[in-house]
């Protein structure tokens, strides 16, 4: 099946704050308790969002002004830590469709590329800006092109970072490169009869 | 000839080709999986109705959820048992060896691999846990990777990656006594910074790496993604091969002095380039706890918190976001820091050498009224050793309690959890808000001896001052 074509990601927006924010704070593995992906997105940052009790907490993912926000706003190296798919998975599966940032951890950073999801790159006084762009104007669309590296929003632009081949892959719609990956079976079998271990 | 690093002539020999995207399609010689992170993989290819294409090179065990104080199935979280049900129902399906719990094999995946020899130098290697690192102690290129990447893997044995640059850290010298692997991968995490292994493979070499067990190397190693780093190695030598001489599936004795000669011709040659070189000197390291919420917040035993007035920006901040949680004082010592719960296991400390090291030291010790200390062994094997070897008993006289192999309070997704905001003196990997089960739990890594030493007073202490022989 031919995957969509990723050239863009518009929609509302929301800043999570924070540098290095961890896998294990994007979904705590108490909840990958579980055979399939399904459902991980309410348990998305839990844990900073409920309490004990499972009251809701003062956190901007619990705000209402950004109630079905698709693109994320975070800080630096954001998705450190566990390789876990299921911080991703949790992002797309509450609705995010691209996450901003300063920069990634890179399993994170890979994991998220598979699934179609755009992580992009921008300075640390570009994300002030973006910050306060949301904070003022939350039902405004902040639109991410991934053709021309631009993120358009309050009739601002800003230039992002985002590695050449991910960038590819998403605006040609081979992000998932598992039909790739298959179609190379005989080049698979010589790479294998080659080695010294089997 | 070419000169060459270890990274560079394994991606080599295991290249498939380029992908349209720039990126290498990496064959993949060792898969490893376990139960979080492989069962949504398999129900991908069921889908797509795609056979595993290698079975007998993805090796599985059970880790995470097993429960260490009940042994009978089922187990009492249904959610834990559903997941070990669905990885045998997998194995089964497709012919994947699985060490399941009555194998006698069972533990943290990274245990299982090196004890079965399994992990050998020149290898790559890949499973579902960013603590796969760990096999690069043995010079094989190890990643850690995704669940549709799990699915990659079984698919076509064969992952889509884009080639990394190597940073050699040497660390010269003498380690002071009481000194661990554990404090010199803390010490290197906390001068390189969180992210400061991005788009790096790590080569770690010098006297102190040359002079480690291989038990040791898996411990630094096995925290090289605390770094940021996508790989972490040392370079093969006899060491290597002596460890894995007689392993269940190393090459067998007859072919021996072949595959060490393949292997050797792995290391990275004299001479050769890296992209970035890094050194740090032995002497200068000390025991090491981190006092934050993430890997590089440490210090050494004898300084005092930091204390944000003192630093700026970004830094600043997450020292304020981190005392507060962590509910420490800046500015105070660390020492002297009451601790509520003490965990020795893990894939990073949970071998026979660290449980070997403990228990040489304990006599005459006891755990501290009130505090919950836990001895839980890498593996099923690691605990017939440590049994037959009667550390055990030791243990138990001392008032840790000694469980059955896994994951354990590491992850924390099984039973043994921190309650409210208890403080865990932990040989673990990871201190981040939550990890050890409780959202409001707090933890503290250090080196094994060191969990002991905080066990033993109730607070955080040098063990170089309590164990004395």
């Amino acid at each position: 099946m031919a995957l969509e074509k990723i050239t863009q990601v518009s929609g509302k927006a929301v800043y999570v704050k924070g540098d290095d924010i961890d896998t294990d704070r994007i979904i705590p593995a108490r909840f990958m308790k579980c055979v399939t992906f399904d459902g991980l997105g309410e348990y998305l940052f839990h844990d900073v969002r409920f309490n004990d009790q499972g009251q809701a907490k003062d956190h901007t993912l619990n705000d209402p002004r950004f109630e079905n926000a698709s693109i994320m706003l975070s800080d630096t190296n954001f998705g450190c830590g566990s390789s876990r798919e299921h911080a991703p998975q949790s992002l797309y599966r509450a609705g995010f469709r691209a996450i901003i940032a300063g920069n990634f951890a890179e399993i994170f950073f890979g994991n998220s590329i598979n699934l179609g999801i755009p992580c992009v790159s921008v300075t640390d006084e570009e994300r002030v800006r973006l910050a306060g762009i949301i904070d003022s104007n939350p039902s405004g669309d902040i639109k991410i092109n991934l053709i021309d590296y631009k993120i358009h929003a309050s009739n601002q632009e800003f230039a992002f970072e985002l590695r050449k081949g991910a960038r590819d892959s998403l605006i040609n719609g081979k992000w998932d490169p598992i039909d790739e990956l298959l179609s190379k079976s005989p080049e698979i079998e010589k790479v294998a009869n080659s080695l010294l271990y089997s | 000839m070419e000169k060459l690093n270890l990274f560079q002539k394994v991606w080599k020999q295991h290249n498939v080709g380029q992908l349209e995207n720039g990126q290498t399609q990496l064959f993949v010689g060792r898969h490893l999986i376990h139960e979080v992170t492989s069962p949504q993989a398999f129900g991908m290819l069921r889908e797509k109705n795609i056979p595993v294409r290698y079975p007998e090179r993805t090796f599985a065990t059970v880790d995470h959820i097993v429960p260490t104080d009940e042994v009978n199935e089922p187990y009492s979280d249904p959610l834990a048992d559903a997941m070990i049900r669905e990885l045998r129902k997998n194995c089964d399906d497709t012919g994947v060896t699985f060490f399941d719990v009555s194998s006698g094999k069972q533990g943290i995946v990274h245990v299982v691999g090196p004890e079965q020899g399994l992990t050998q130098p020149g290898m790559t290697i890949a499973c579902g846990d960013s603590h796969t690192f760990t096999h690069g102690a043995f010079g094989a290129i190890a990643f850690g990777v995704g669940t549709s990447q799990v699915r990659d893997l079984l698919a076509t044995q064969t992952l889509a990656l884009s080639p990394l640059k190597v940073r050699r850290i040497e660390v010269n010298g003498e380690l002071p006594p009481g000194v661990y692997a554990k404090d010199v991968i803390l010490h290197i995490i906390r001068k390189l910074g969180v992210n400061g292994g991005t788009g790096y493979a790590y080569e770690y070499a010098g006297s102190v790496f040359d002079n480690f067990s291989m038990e040791e190397r898996m411990t630094a190693c096995n925290m090289s993604i605390e770094g940021g780093a996508r790989v972490g190695y040392v370079n093969p030598d006899k060491k290597t091969y002596d460890f894995l001489k007689g392993k269940p599936y190393s090459p067998s004795l007859d072919n021996w002095q072949k595959s060490v000669d393949a292997w050797s011709s792995l290391a990275s040659d004299e001479g050769c380039d890296y992209d970035d070189f890094v050194q740090f000197e032995a002497s200068d390291i000390s025991p090491t706890v981190t006092w934050g919420i993430n890997p590089s917040q440490a210090i050494f035993i004898d300084e005092n918190i930091p204390d944000p007035h003192k630093q700026s920006g970004s830094e600043a901040s997450s020292t304020t976001e981190a005392l507060e949680y962590m509910k420490l004082e800046a500015g105070a010592p660390i020492k002297g820091t009451p601790v509520d719960v003490a965990f020795i296991g893990s894939c990073t400390n949970g071998r026979i050498s660290d449980l070997e090291e403990v228990a040489s030291k304990l006599n005459g010790h006891k755990v501290k009224t009130g505090i919950k200390a836990i001895i839980v062994p890498g593996s099923q094997i690691v605990s017939k050793i440590a049994e037959e070897k009667g550390l055990d008993v030791i243990f138990k006289q001392a008032g840790f309690e000694w469980r059955n192999a896994g994951c354990s309070m590491c992850l924390a997704m099984n039973p043994d959890k921190l309650i409210g905001d208890q403080l865990c003196a932990s040989s673990s990997n990871r201190n981040f808000k939550g990890r050890q089960g409780s959202p409001t739990g707090r933890t503290m890594l250090m080196s094994p001896l060191m969990v002991a030493a905080a066990a033993i007073r109730g607070e955080i202490c040098d063990s170089r001052e309590v164990f004395s022989n």
